[in-house]
């Protein structure tokens, strides 16, 4: 069978067609769309793509996860780390379930993903087959698009229009979900890449009159403040970002997935804003004059009670997606359009400044941060070992370059909280949808797109054991990543919440956990546990120094908190050091 | 911006493809907000489906909602109009039993005055219809109601507005 030039070719679409089936139509639209790797797990309704894979693994390189929570996770960390469509595959039924989570996280997060379920036999359709779900309609709250395909000849068109959706504009995910007759079909197959759909605009126009008023109010800020979100990443923008930071000399704060956009060592970088972020850009949240939001979408959890967030500030939102703008915060001044555009727009008409003295403020909350919070959690002198000091020992020994992929709960507010990063796309995280068990599969699919790169996964003992079975994938696989469990025996943020809200009545959040060091050795993992500070240097070196997977368990403090801290349903600026 | 309930009529312009009506309710779903009416019909472009939603909110979430109607890929343009901005009607089909039309002569005046129309009659019931706004088919409803109405159904609010829509300049263009 002749190769058609679209499939050699994977920019320019040809007229040659060839006669193939749906399932080798599939292998070549993935091709088409420079897929090297495929997380997924087989079954009866996607095995005719399965069996055509075989024949191509030495084009695309199949990962088979332990679970299709994990595949997606997996496919995930592939897309934040590498900039590309992470891809997921499931069979029907319980399989496209299990993508369901990876996917609805992909979705809040923006993550670029497409993901690939088979379905029963189109005669069987709405029958309760045996494996039937609607997955179309499971996830269509969850997917930026889905598409059902009953036919093999609608193959190309779907994909091509899927890996567009997925990565233009604001990124998200979208699922193919194919009938098991359109996979053994045969049909004329040619691939045209799609280049717009039309009724879908992914990036708005720019209105050169907004920006020049965003910039006047810039200009004429006595104390401005950006908080900049993923956008800043997702479009590339790390650059012009920092270019417009400097000139205007703004002090500049990040959400959770805004992280390592910019370096830590940055001097115009004040921190994290948020529930857990930093003392300073809270509190001064509610005393800039102008507060400048940047590819943010001003989350609950950054801006606490939104009837006294920046009450005092002009807002001027600088934002690809226009469903965002004063979706939570009323703005003054919008700014539509791509990050990287918008930014290099900007930059020649800001005047140039240094705000020292509103950098000064900054500093003196950051030394009243530093003596109640952050001198305990990375210099500890009490018995017991902090999350903290784990996270500035793998700073110091992978001297800020690596990628830390964290998962939810306490260890991830130490993590973002602590981690340097010199690098854009190295802070990995389930930002919006708190997706416990996260960090593993996702470690998996960064490593994987980055084996260049240090990737060190940080969990807790309750994440780590929602998808420990990944481990197996680390073993199949050889995926040189490093795992590090905080282990305090305790689902952690949700004791500090008991703690402080429900007067100690700590339901339901001990954990009694196996010998984690004996499960990572049955899956041939290097491992050790540290529960000893005299110990823990050595144990990290040993870790990074290990050429193959690692797994690190650090016993720390049990009953350890994370400060500051706002309360739900509080104001930013009344947030709690201790 | 108004904080009070408010009856809006939206018009969504949107690609004809399978699933897009669960989208787009989800939206109102997800958000706790009840639809009072919803229709779907092609549009005055080929292959471009109109919907026609009428719901009771503040401006505030209307405007929330109409963006993250406009948001879905396979949605054109999403408006939002108050009731003194649109022209509007609803239908409706009453079916009664025939020998109401000979037993009580008053129905016929009601149907006479009320502008309905009799689609049919044969020996057992007969079927009236009804097209107009709101309030003139919950008056018909309620003068026919003490006969007995054997069924009734009433269609969702179709509407057009005032003022030019701004989208029909672009889905003209859309055609090409």
């Amino acid at each position: 069978m002749k190769e058609t030039q679209t499939i050699q070719n994977k920019t320019k679409a040809t007229e040659t067609t060839e006669r193939i089936s749906g399932s080798e139509a599939v292998i070549k639209c993935l091709l088409a769309e420079s897929v090297e790797i495929l997380y997924g797990y087989p079954g009866g309704a996607i095995m005719p793509v399965y069996d055509e894979l075989y024949k191509y693994q030495d084009k695309i390189h199949h990962v088979l996860s332990r679970h299709e929570q994990g595949a997606a996770h997996a496919a995930q960390g592939y897309a934040r780390i590498s900039g590309k469509v992470g891809v997921a595959m499931a069979t029907s039924g319980p399989g496209a379930t299990n993508l369901i989570t990876g996917i609805a996280d992909a979705q809040i997060d923006s993550t670029p993903l497409v993901c690939i379920t088979g379905q029963v036999g189109s005669h069987l359709l709405g029958s309760d087959a045996f494996q039937e779900t609607d997955i179309v309609g499971i996830s269509t709250p969850v997917t930026k698009w889905n598409i059902q395909v009953t036919k093999a000849a609608q193959i190309p068109e779907a994909f091509a229009k899927a890996f567009y959706i997925a990565k233009s504009g604001r990124p998200g995910p979208v699922l193919i979900d194919i009938t098991k007759d359109a996979q053994f079909e045969e049909f004329d197959f040619k691939y045209e890449k799609c280049k717009g759909v039309r009724s879908y605009k992914p990036v708005p126009d720019t209105d050169e009159n907004s920006l020049k008023a965003a910039a006047e109010l810039i200009n004429n800020a006595k104390k401005p403040l950006i908080v900049w979100g993923q956008g800043i990443i997702l479009g590339k923008a790390e650059e012009e970002f920092k270019a417009v930071i400097e000139k205007a000399g703004i002090p500049s704060a990040w959400t959770i997935l805004g992280a390592s956009a910019i370096p830590t060592s940055h001097p115009l970088n004040v921190g994290m804003v948020g529930m857990h972020g930093n003392y300073a850009p809270n509190v001064l949240t509610n005393e800039c004059d102008v507060l400048i939001a940047i590819g943010m979408r001003f989350d609950d959890r950054v801006t606490g009670n939104l009837e006294t967030y920046a009450k005092q500030a002009k807002i001027v939102h600088f934002e690809i997606d226009p469903a965002e703008v004063d979706k939570n915060v009323q703005t003054d001044v919008a700014v539509l359009g791509d990050a990287k555009a918008s930014l290099k727009s900007l930059l020649p008409l800001l005047n140039e400044n240094s705000h020292s003295a509103w950098h000064q403020k900054f500093k003196d909350l950051y030394t009243i941060e530093y003596d109640k919070v952050i001198k305990n959690d990375l210099h500890p002198t009490k018995e017991g070992l902090t999350m903290g000091e784990v996270l500035k020992e793998i700073n110091l020994q992978t001297k800020g370059e690596a990628a830390i992929v964290s998962d939810v709960g306490q260890h991830q507010m130490i993590a973002c909280r602590y981690a340097e990063f010199n690098k854009t796309k190295s802070n990995i995280t389930s930002g919006g949808l708190g997706t416990m068990g996260f960090a593993l599969p996702a470690a998996i699919g960064a490593k994987m797109a980055a084996p260049d790169r240090e990737v060190v996964m940080i969990a807790g003992d309750g994440g780590y054991q929602m998808n420990i079975q990944e481990l197996g994938t680390i073993f199949q696989q050889k995926v040189p990543v490093k795992i590090v469990v905080l282990n305090n025996e305790f689902l952690g943020m949700v004791r500090q919440w008991q703690q402080l809200f429900f007067d100690k009545r700590y339901a339901s959040t001990e954990m009694v956990n196996p010998d984690f060091v004996a499960i990572a050795k049955g899956y041939s993992i290097e491992a050790q546990k540290v529960t000893e500070r005299k110990d823990l240097k050595a144990a990290v070196k040993e870790m990074i120094d290990c050429e193959g997977p690692y797994f690190l368990e650090v016993r720390v403090e049990k009953e350890g908190n994370v400060f500051p801290m706002i309360p739900t349903g509080a104001s930013v600026s009344d947030i709690r050091l201790e | 911006m108004s904080t009070e309930n408010k009856q809006y009529t939206v018009s969504i312009y949107t690609e004809n493809n399978i699933g897009l009506l669960n989208r787009i309710s989800a939206i109102f779903q997800r958000r706790h907000m009840n639809i009072e009416s919803l229709n779907t019909s092609p549009s005055e472009i080929d292959g471009v489906s109109r919907f026609t939603i009428v719901v009771n909110i503040t401006e505030s979430q209307m405007k929330k909602i109409q963006g993250q109607i406009e948001k879905q890929v396979e949605v054109i343009k999403a408006f939002y109009h108050t009731e003194e901005e649109i022209i509007y009607q609803e239908s409706c089909i009453f079916k009664m039993r025939s020998n109401l039309l000979f037993d009580e002569r008053q129905i016929q005046n009601i149907i006479k005055e009320s502008n309905a129309r009799i689609v049919t009659v044969n020996r057992d019931f007969f079927v009236i219809e009804k097209s107009g706004r709101k309030e003139e088919i919950d008056l018909l409803h309620r003068e026919l109601t003490v006969f007995g109405i054997m069924q009734f159904t009433r269609s969702g609010r179709i509407a057009v507005t005032k003022d030019e829509m701004k989208i029909s300049t672009m889905l003209k263009a859309l055609q090409h």
